[in-house]
């Protein structure tokens, strides 16, 4: 029953995307269409349930001091397997992937995720959170992309729809931004919280060091006077 | 040379790296509240993008490629980046602690910065010569700290607006990072 609670947090509670804010730039980049978000979305599921089941099994012979440089290989590994695969047997979403797909080894959903989870949590804890983390990132970039192809390009999944005037803007990044901004905006009127305020730093290792996180804490002093 | 010269412009302005390519959206949104921190992790960025394509091109060329092994280069390449970080802080720290103090807060950020990998990994796929490379890194960081420093001029004036409640915090950032990135696609018509 808990493992199901680590499978569906990831999906609306704690959506890695619209509300801990990760992972926002293939977000942007790879949503002008339905079927690229689609395939972004399978290929960093893959890898995140992967990578955190293995951190998770290794998680009491990784030295504390170096688990960092250990998780960005055991990410940039499958990533690396991911790489492989796609070429071999969809040619066509590795070429439109591109460069995003090497970069999900800084993705810092990933990368969060073993930093606050699976290096603390048993292997199938940390397979289920890697799976809704996953879907939860689908989800959102299937939303994304849905918004993005039907008002810029005027399809679905490349099905024509008829009678909707294509927008172009909304294909460039400055729709993306625009988009996502919206989405956000949306996501927390329907919750009734208020949207975030800051960067998504949970994630991501380096925030103790981070001066957006610095500006952050400013903030919420601000807040308190 | 013409060639070059048109990677440097075309990285700086017309594909933007932040705003067209969308690369390092983390620390573009993250930063961006003031002018002085943008100007450091702009610095920083060039910097380190520089020294990893300096480092990771002749990598790719002289080992990966004649060890049939160009497949690694995501693995390769994102540990020259943090050792290279690392290095870099550690160097700062003990010789140059004005420095340090500047873009010594900045640097393990970049680490995990998409751009900085996304600029090696484009290189080696764009099959670009060394010199070329370095260009295009160097067109990569100017055109970063560019659009971190504008839109932290504008950011500074979002904060004294109301604005409606859903909207308040990241949503209203991106959109206005969305006119920014209209104002860019303007460059392209040149």
């Amino acid at each position: 029953m808990s493992n199901f609670k680590e499978f569906t947090k990831g999906i609306i509670k704690e959506n890695p995307v619209l509300v801990l804010l990760l992972g926002t730039c293939p977000t942007l980049a790879l949503t002008t269409q339905v079927s690229n978000a689609i395939g972004m979305g399978l290929a960093t599921t893959f890898v995140l349930v992967c990578s955190n089941l293995v951190i998770s099994l290794l998680r009491k012979f990784i030295p504390d001091a170096v688990r960092l440089p250990c998780f960005i290989v055991i990410i940039a590994g499958f990533v690396t397997l991911v790489d492989f695969l796609l070429a071999g047997f969809a040619p066509w979403l590795y070429d439109a992937l591109g460069v995003f797909l090497s970069l999900i080894t800084v993705n810092c959903i990933v990368l969060g995720r073993a930093e606050m989870f699976a290096c603390k949590n048993k292997p199938l804890p940390a397979v289920m959170d890697g799976l809704g983390m996953g879907t939860g990132f689908t989800l959102a970039l299937v939303i994304m992309a849905t918004i993005r192809e039907i008002l810029g390009s005027g399809s679905w999944l490349g099905l024509q729809i008829p009678f909707i005037e294509p927008i172009g803007i909304f294909t460039m990044s400055a729709g993306g931004f625009f988009t996502f901004g919206i989405v956000i905006a949306l996501a927390s009127k329907l919750s009734k919280k208020s949207p975030p305020k800051n960067m998504g730093c949970a994630g991501c290792p380096n925030a103790a060091n981070c001066a957006g996180r610095l500006d952050a804490e400013t903030d919420l002093k601000g807040c308190v006077e | 040379m013409e060639g070059l010269f048109g990677i440097l412009i075309s990285g700086i302005l017309t594909e933007n790296f932040v705003l067209s390519k969308t690369f390092g959206i983390c620390p573009f949104l993250g930063v961006s509240k003031k002018l002085s921190s943008s100007l450091g992790m702009g610095a920083a960025v060039i910097f380190v993008m520089l020294f990893a394509t300096l480092l990771t091109h002749p990598i790719y060329t002289y080992l990966l490629v004649p060890n049939d092994a160009q497949y690694l280069k995501t693995i390769a390449f994102i540990l020259i980046i943090a050792l290279f970080v690392q290095l870099v802080e550690m160097f700062l720290k003990r010789f140059v602690p004005p420095l340090y103090k500047a873009l010594g807060i900045y640097l393990p950020l970049i680490t995990t910065n998409c751009a900085v990998l996304g600029v090696t990994v484009l290189n080696v796929d764009n099959e670009y010569s060394f010199a070329e490379s370095i260009c295009n890194a160097l067109a990569g960081g100017i055109g970063f700290t560019l659009a971190l420093l504008m839109f932290a001029g504008v950011r500074s004036r979002i904060d004294n607006d109301s604005v409606p409640e859903s909207l308040r915090g990241v949503p209203i950032t991106l959109i206005a990072a969305s006119i920014v990135s209209l104002c860019f696609i303007g460059f392209s018509g040149i």
